[in-house]
């Protein structure tokens, strides 16, 4: 048992104009192999019309440890949300 | 229950004093209901028996395709087989899910399917017992498949995030394999005399192999403590087991057949069903690998592994001559 198939993430578009999203991996010798795996364990009810594989090892992600600093930036930029700006509504609908 | 009688780290639950500020984190996470993500700190004693439990589970669901399986050249009508067939295939989709799941704990596919095919790894009792006749296919659905769920809908809250998405996945499915089970029931409990005594026959066969599945009482196990701790288990197993009890009690009387149970009824002030406890020690036999089908599963589950091996290794040396000659060409 040396010899084991690469890991591959796969992605699917459900059939309402969203975007791809992964669901879950597999295993598999070749991108064409992982399509035809990912048909036949994630979209056995209909659950897609397109899917991306990728190998597992091909995807850089962000570390969890830097959870607090790396995404602070965007905790003191409250006025990026609409809610921030009190408009009267005789303004009219906005 | 798919997985039984999971080892935990055998301590009791720390207290928060006794845990290092780490580790109280971790666990003040999951009490606020927060999930755990694979590249997320945990406790190595949370990984190791996570990755028992989840690959008991897969184990199951690959290993459990057998005894329905022993049906689908049989089946009466080919609707039915065409069904059996959906969900068997649905099964093995169950057992990838998991899989997948375990392999985000640092544990390799191959190594899970070399301890299942070793025996190091357990898979749950039931599927040891023969599939004997096509009431069985029914009894199988209803029984075996109305138990998985009972623990399965819990399981989809559970603290690790890829197993309680894999259990998402898989719950919305379990519920077409309980449905054409007692579809499978419906009809034989309303034909002829010999299928009601047929589906009577698999009824009395699977009743006590199903109550096993819950595992054995665990209310004073320290495993089942410190797994509850972790929300990696959600009840114990004698809540499970009575909530299948009283929703499976019904659903017989429905279909005119008889639990074999003499002691089995109503506790009005309980409000709920009393019942007996299965043999425990034939359990054990059988979670030992002693039941009537161990071998024979253990068996077929080696042939395919080496029969598949000419595949694999075809496909990957396929893979690997055409990636060659893609660099070449460039």
């Amino acid at each position: 048992m040396q010899n084991e198939w690469p890991l591959w993430e796969v992605f699917i578009r459900g059939q309402h104009g969203l975007s791809h999203r992964h669901v879950g991996s597999l295993h598999a010798a070749d991108a064409e192999g992982a399509i035809k795996n990912a048909r036949d364990v994630y979209t056995r009810r209909n659950e897609g019309v397109s899917i991306w594989v990728v190998e597992a090892r091909q995807i850089a992600a962000s570390s969890p440890g830097d959870k607090g600093p790396f995404y602070e930036p965007a905790n003191d930029k409250v006025y990026r949300h609409p809610g921030f700006f009190d408009i009267p509504d005789d303004a009219g609908a906005m | 229950m798919y997985a039984q009688m999971i080892r935990s780290t055998g301590s009791k639950v720390k207290t928060p004093e006794e845990m290092d500020p780490q580790e109280r984190a971790f666990q003040e996470r999951i009490d606020a209901g927060g999930k755990i993500e694979p590249r997320d700190w945990m406790p190595e004693g949370y990984r190791r028996t996570l990755i028992r439990q989840i690959g008991q589970h897969a184990h199951s669901e690959i290993v459990g395709q057998l005894p329905e399986g022993n049906w689908i050249t049989r089946a009466p009508t080919l609707e039915r087989k065409a069904i059996l067939l959906a969900k068997v295939q649905d099964e093995a989709g169950h057992g990838l899910y998991l899989y997948c799941a375990a392999e985000t704990l640092g544990v390799s596919r191959d190594e899970l399917t070399r301890d299942l095919l070793s025996g190091k790894m357990k898979y749950s009792s039931i599927f040891n017992y023969p599939t004997l006749t096509w009431a069985d296919m029914g009894a199988v659905g209803w029984l075996v498949d109305g138990a998985a769920i009972m623990n399965q809908v819990p399981l989809q809250r559970t603290s690790y995030g890829p197993y309680a998405r894999a259990m998402v996945r898989i719950c919305k499915e379990e519920s077409f394999h309980q449905r054409q089970g007692f579809d499978i029931m419906m009809k034989m409990a309303n034909g002829t005399k010999e299928q009601r005594a047929m589906a009577q026959d698999a009824l009395d066969r699977f009743w006590y192999p199903s109550l096993m599945m819950f595992g054995p009482s665990d209310e004073n196990s320290v495993h089942s403590a410190q797994n509850m701790a972790w929300k990696i288990k959600m009840n114990t197993n004698d809540e499970l087991r009575q909530k299948f009890v009283d929703q499976t009690v019904p659903q017989a009387e429905f279909l005119g057949l008889t639990v074999p149970d003499a002691d089995l009824k109503w506790n009005e002030e309980r409000g709920h069903y009393d019942f007996s406890e299965p043999d425990w020690d034939e359990f054990f036999e059988v979670l030992a690998g002693n039941g009537p089908c161990s071998a024979d599963r253990m068996e077929a589950r080696n042939k395919a592994w080496d029969d598949g091996a000419w595949v694999r290794e075809g496909l990957l040396a396929h893979a690997e001559k055409k990636k060659s000659r893609a660099v070449a060409a460039e």
